[in-house]
């Protein structure tokens, strides 16, 4: 199988094997009107197997998303065809509008105005807390 | 600007500082006694309360200021569905200082985003209720000395006690502190305190379902009320209500200068015979609450006496 090189766009490379999907839900690529391709469970050095995502044109990306959803993700920004950037993503400290507290006593429950805020409480074990009500957030990342 | 949402915004020097205008109110109550004239506090309160209302009100008129308030959601614009976020603006047009109280978790973190003026949460659900952390700490400093070296029982509702978590947050960070946790299985410490606060800073703790087992090595015994409006299920709730009360035969194994503490309302889970016990504080505790408000309030309006 296989899927060129591209000249202008992003290659988000190492996402941890069967995340790719969710990812290009989360990041709307299906949205996209430029070749946008998905490799799953490619081999890799580093990690066994991995995801790959080439999209086919500069995009703006939220990666307080992108690291939430799956830190060990490297984004590398292509231009003319070579690479200009790379970005080794972590967990940020901050979330805000990325996930929604599931605590129905929670002031963001019944105030819908009000933007969703965690914040990295446990690097470690990757805890997110609400800002509001201090509720772990729900996914396990 | 500062406000007061959790009771670890405070440092520890802070509290100390605290603690000591209060002790320097209760000796010197007439130097301030017009502390705050021309002051006033805005009392908030969505959600019922008696104590901690009138506990604030009596404390903002101790300092010779005024008090406007609101003493319950029913009667205040929020039944109209206006937002914590237009209320705290619209407040702080009117007052010096805010003390609100609301049904939902983190509703005052919005007032202080909002207002443009001082918020103190009295309470936001279940969550955190920081003033009643600071009645108890003056309470356990003036019966105990100090905060050091103390085992400290913290009994009944210990999931649900927003008051248990406070206290044991602040009392966390002296030396030589150990808790006692007694409650029934489903009414247990959340999990993430013991993860997250007592095992990373070695604090001793020992889980024990006895209250009577746990009782001789106590040096404060922290008692809390099993609250229905915690509950979704009616019928949990009648199950676990009364399963530690404390009576007169079950200090008998106490020591003698145990402090027996309690945020009110209690229900029947001190027996009254037990408030003739000189041991008995809860009372001591709602008088140390004025004072340590009335501390807060002049922290907060930045006033020096």
């Amino acid at each position: 199988m296989i899927i060129g090189q591209i000249r202008d766009g992003i290659v988000l490379d190492h996402i941890t094997a069967g995340r790719a999907m969710e990812i290009y839900h989360v990041l709307h690529l299906g949205e996209l009107d430029c070749m946008v391709a998905m490799i799953q469970n490619t081999d890799s050095v580093k990690m066994g197997r991995k995801d790959i995502i080439k999209i086919g044109q500069v995009i703006d990306l939220d990666f307080a998303v992108l690291g939430y959803l799956d830190p060990g993700i490297t984004v590398n920004v292509i231009r003319d065809g070579a690479l200009v950037k790379r970005e080794h993503l972590s967990l940020p400290a901050f979330l805000r509008g990325v996930i929604r507290c599931k605590n129905p006593r929670c002031i963001t429950s019944t105030e819908q105005e009000i933007v969703h805020e965690f914040r990295l409480t446990d690097p470690a074990k990757r805890t997110y807390r609400c800002v509001y009500c201090d509720t772990v957030a729900g996914r396990e990342p | 600007m500062k406000h007061l949402i959790d009771i670890m915004d405070l440092t520890v020097d802070e509290l100390d500082a605290m603690i000591a205008t209060a002790l320097d109110i209760i000796g010197n109550p007439v130097k301030y006694s017009e502390a705050c004239r021309g002051k006033k506090l805005a009392t908030l309160f969505f959600e019922p309360s008696t104590r901690t209302r009138l506990s604030f009100e009596a404390a903002m008129y101790e300092l010779g200021g005024n008090v406007l308030s609101v003493s319950s959601g029913a009667s205040s614009s929020a039944a109209k569905g206006e937002s914590v976020a237009d209320t705290a603006r619209v407040v702080s047009c009117y007052a010096d200082i805010i003390a609100m109280r609301h049904p939902k978790e983190g509703a005052p973190v919005v007032a202080m985003r909002n207002a443009s003026i001082p918020v103190i949460n009295a309470g936001d659900g279940g969550h955190s209720h920081p003033t009643q952390t600071l009645a108890d700490l003056l309470t356990i400093r003036r019966e105990k000395g100090s905060f050091e070296n103390l085992t400290v029982g913290l009994c009944g509702d210990l999931r649900f006690g927003r008051t248990v978590h406070s206290l044991l947050l602040a009392m966390s960070r002296y030396a030589g502190v150990r808790f006692v946790m007694i409650s029934p299985e489903e009414l247990s410490l959340p999990h993430y305190l013991i993860s997250d606060v007592l095992e990373p800073n070695g604090i001793p703790y020992e889980e024990m379902r006895d209250l009577d087992a746990a009782m001789p090595q106590l040096d404060i015994l922290y008692m809390t009320r099993v609250q229905r409006e915690r509950f979704f299920n009616e019928a949990d709730y009648i199950r676990l209500k009364d399963a530690y009360i404390l009576t007169p035969e079950k200090l008998v194994s106490a020591k003698p200068d145990l402090c027996i503490m309690h945020p009110l309302p209690r229900v029947n889970e001190i027996s009254v015979a037990v408030d003739d016990d000189p041991r008995a504080c809860y009372f001591k505790q709602v008088l140390n609450g004025k004072y340590m408000r009335m501390a807060l309030i002049l922290k907060l309006l930045e006033v020096k006496v």
